[in-house]
């Protein structure tokens, strides 16, 4: 004779008893469910803040190189400045076009100063390059022409104006051939560029771009800021590292005194840095499912006492302990299959509204975050369901029976 | 004649209360024959109620021998205990004791679940054990919902579903008013008048008095013993 109790009878016995005291049921199905949307919703964040980190640099341009002068002692994404030696010059940025590894070299030399039209003054930063920037930076025109491909050791009294600044002094005009006034010098409007928007951090809409010979005039500034430099391919971007290793120690009279930094392992470390954020909000959510299970034991306890007799009489009636001791973490189970639905279903929601409110900020929660809180919610579930549950299974049946 | 349906031999069961030690059951030795309609009575603290949730192995035994159809019990495991409750004990208690949030069908249908009988079989059954008491209109009914007769009849019905041949009633008729505790014990006799072994604890005199055999304890011993 079977002396099991059927496992569907079981669910619905433990369901009834669930829907007996929609109180209790209640309050620990909301300790679950915030529990699994907190992690759902703190990894979303941190993957989301990953992403765009990530999406921030790739949106640079790909298989970009930045040569700083200086060299820091430890090798890797450090922008270490300790111990210049030698600053990087002009004639080393157009020493790298000899490497074949090698696309685009920019020169850059960084300011700011004052840029005026007529009675209107900003006050923006500057950017001397060559016309290579705008192909290594992945920026385009809007409209006008790009800076000449002239000697770069020349200077040429002609500027690329960023959207911001073109809408700020020209506002509702043309300002393709007009002067502007930039600190001490005048230089003539030829271009101006398409909208790019924030880019790690630096706001290239604001910003007026000049040959690189004009800038060292304007800022008295005979040295490089950095060489952005573009490798042919994402394969050669170890070639054209090597490259201009060598070329610049060759310049440099043997000397290793740059930092060449690489796009990709710049987004491998922020990539891993960022990764190991998510884990920890995560962790942080986690404890609070813990809490949940604290809760589950606790109301779980009050549940088997007031349910003495209701054990006791199961046990009259030729339950075995195991029985018992089923019926009571299948009620467990339940409460934390539902509240780790319910869980789900909210974070996933709290997600989407966020991502509705923030439409730049694109958060998703991770696979493995989805699946490690529907699995702690199950393991929180049996564990602190468990004990109550053995100690319903051990009552003694007359003293249960008698409300003992 | 073969032997006894129940033979107890010096069963001891005693409890410490404090630096006391109450003896419950103070070697008590009986022998219930199949089909027997035993009434056991006796102040409080008698050991009445300790002797029937020893025959219906709720309660452990500190000495003595229990054989239940030439099978010795007090040597049996808790799961094998379960299982004896469950096929060949049917418990009657004072105050019901359903499930409050269970239909009258349920709470009849509970034994029948835990042996792992299919849905389908169980629903005759229960229909079945529900009209024989006049229960069929209130099977979907919840406890609550009951009069204590009703409520008792349930309760009845419930401890008979698996025609087990040992009913043990504990003061079946104390939460109940005189027309309702007549009607039960009818329903018990009639059970009875069908094999059914019928034991009843009881305070009521005038309930004792209808068993064929009555059982008088004090102190945990029997002091008479007599049809």
């Amino acid at each position: 004779m079977a002396t099991d109790v059927k496992p569907q009878d079981t669910l619905h016995f433990s369901y009834q008893a669930l829907r007996a005291y929609p109180g209790r049921t209640s309050l620990i199905l909301l300790a679950m469910c915030i529990g699994v949307a907190a992690i759902i919703l703190l990894t979303s964040l941190g993957e989301g803040a990953r992403l765009y980190v990530i999406g921030q640099f790739q949106g640079l341009g790909s298989n970009l190189l930045l040569v700083m002068p200086g060299r820091s002692e430890t090798s890797g994404a450090g922008v270490g400045l300790v111990g210049t030696t030698r600053d990087l010059t002009l004639e080393d940025a157009l020493a790298l076009q000899h490497s074949s590894a090698i696309k685009d070299v920019a020169p850059i030399i960084f300011g700011a100063a004052p840029v005026s039209y007529e009675s209107l003054e900003r006050e923006v930063s500057i950017m001397g390059s060559t016309p290579a920037l705008l192909s290594a930076r992945q920026l385009e025109l809007a409209i006008g022409q790009p800076l000449p491909d002239t000697n770069p050791r020349v200077a040429t009294a002609v500027c690329l104006l960023g959207e911001t600044v073109w809408q700020e002094l020209f506002p509702n005009r043309n300002a393709l051939g007009e002067w502007v006034r930039i600190g001490a010098a005048r230089f003539r409007v030829i271009g101006v560029l398409a909208d790019k928007g924030q880019s790690l951090g630096s706001n290239l809409n604001d910003m007026v771009i000049i040959p690189v010979a004009s800038a060292r005039n304007l800022f008295n500034q005979p040295s490089l800021f950095q060489i952005v430099v573009t490798a042919h391919s994402q394969e050669q971007l170890g070639q054209a590292q090597q490259d201009i290793e060598r070329i610049l120690r060759q310049r440099h009279d043997g000397e290793e005194d740059v930092t060449v930094i690489r796009q990709d392992s710049l987004i491998g470390t922020f990539d891993n840095i960022l990764g190991a954020l998510t884990w920890a909000l995560g962790g942080i959510a986690a404890v609070s499912l813990v809490v949940a299970g604290i809760l589950i034991m606790n109301v779980m306890l009050v549940a088997v006492s007031q349910r003495k007799a209701e054990i006791g009489l199961l046990k009259a009636l030729g339950a075995p302990t195991t029985q018992v001791l089923r019926l009571f973490l299948t009620e467990a189970t339940l409460l934390a299959a539902a509240g780790g639905a319910i869980g789900l279903l909210l974070g996933l929601a709290g997600v989407f509204a966020l991502n509705q409110a923030v439409p730049e900020f694109s958060a998703q929660p991770p696979l493995w975050a989805l699946i490690a809180s529907v699995l702690i919610t199950f393991i929180t579930g049996l564990l602190f369901g468990s004990i109550p549950a053995r100690q319903a299974a051990r009552l003694d049946p007359v003293a249960a029976l008698s409300g003992r | 004649m073969s032997e006894a349906f129940i033979q107890l031999k010096d069963i001891c069961r005693h409890f410490q209360v404090g630096d006391e030690t109450v003896h419950a059951l103070d070697h008590v030795t009986l022998d219930i024959q199949a089909g027997d309609y035993i009434s056991v009575m006796g102040p409080s603290g008698s050991g009445k109620s300790t002797l029937l949730n020893m025959l219906g192995l709720l309660d452990q035994t500190d000495a003595g021998s229990y054989r239940f159809e030439g099978r010795e019990l007090t040597t049996l495991a808790e799961e094998k205990r379960a299982q004896v409750r469950r096929e060949k004990m049917g418990f009657i208690f004072q105050s019901f004791h359903l499930i409050p949030r269970l239909s009258a069908a349920e709470n009849v249908e509970l034994p029948l679940m835990l042996m792992g009988m299919p849905a389908a079989e169980r629903k005759a059954k229960v229909n079945e054990a529900l009209a024989s008491l006049g229960l069929l209109e209130r099977a979907s009914h919840r406890p609550a919902q009951l009069s204590g007769g009703q409520q008792q009849r349930v309760a009845i019905a419930r401890a008979t579903i698996l025609q087990a041949p040992l009913l043990l009633a504990d003061e079946p008729t104390g939460n109940l008013d005189s027309h309702s505790s007549a009607d039960v014990i009818h329903i018990l006799e009639e059970l009875n008048a069908q094999g059914i072994t019928l034991i009843v604890v009881t305070h009521d005199t005038n309930i004792g008095q209808r068993a064929r055999r009555k059982i008088r304890m004090v102190d945990g011993r029997i002091e008479q013993d007599g049809y």
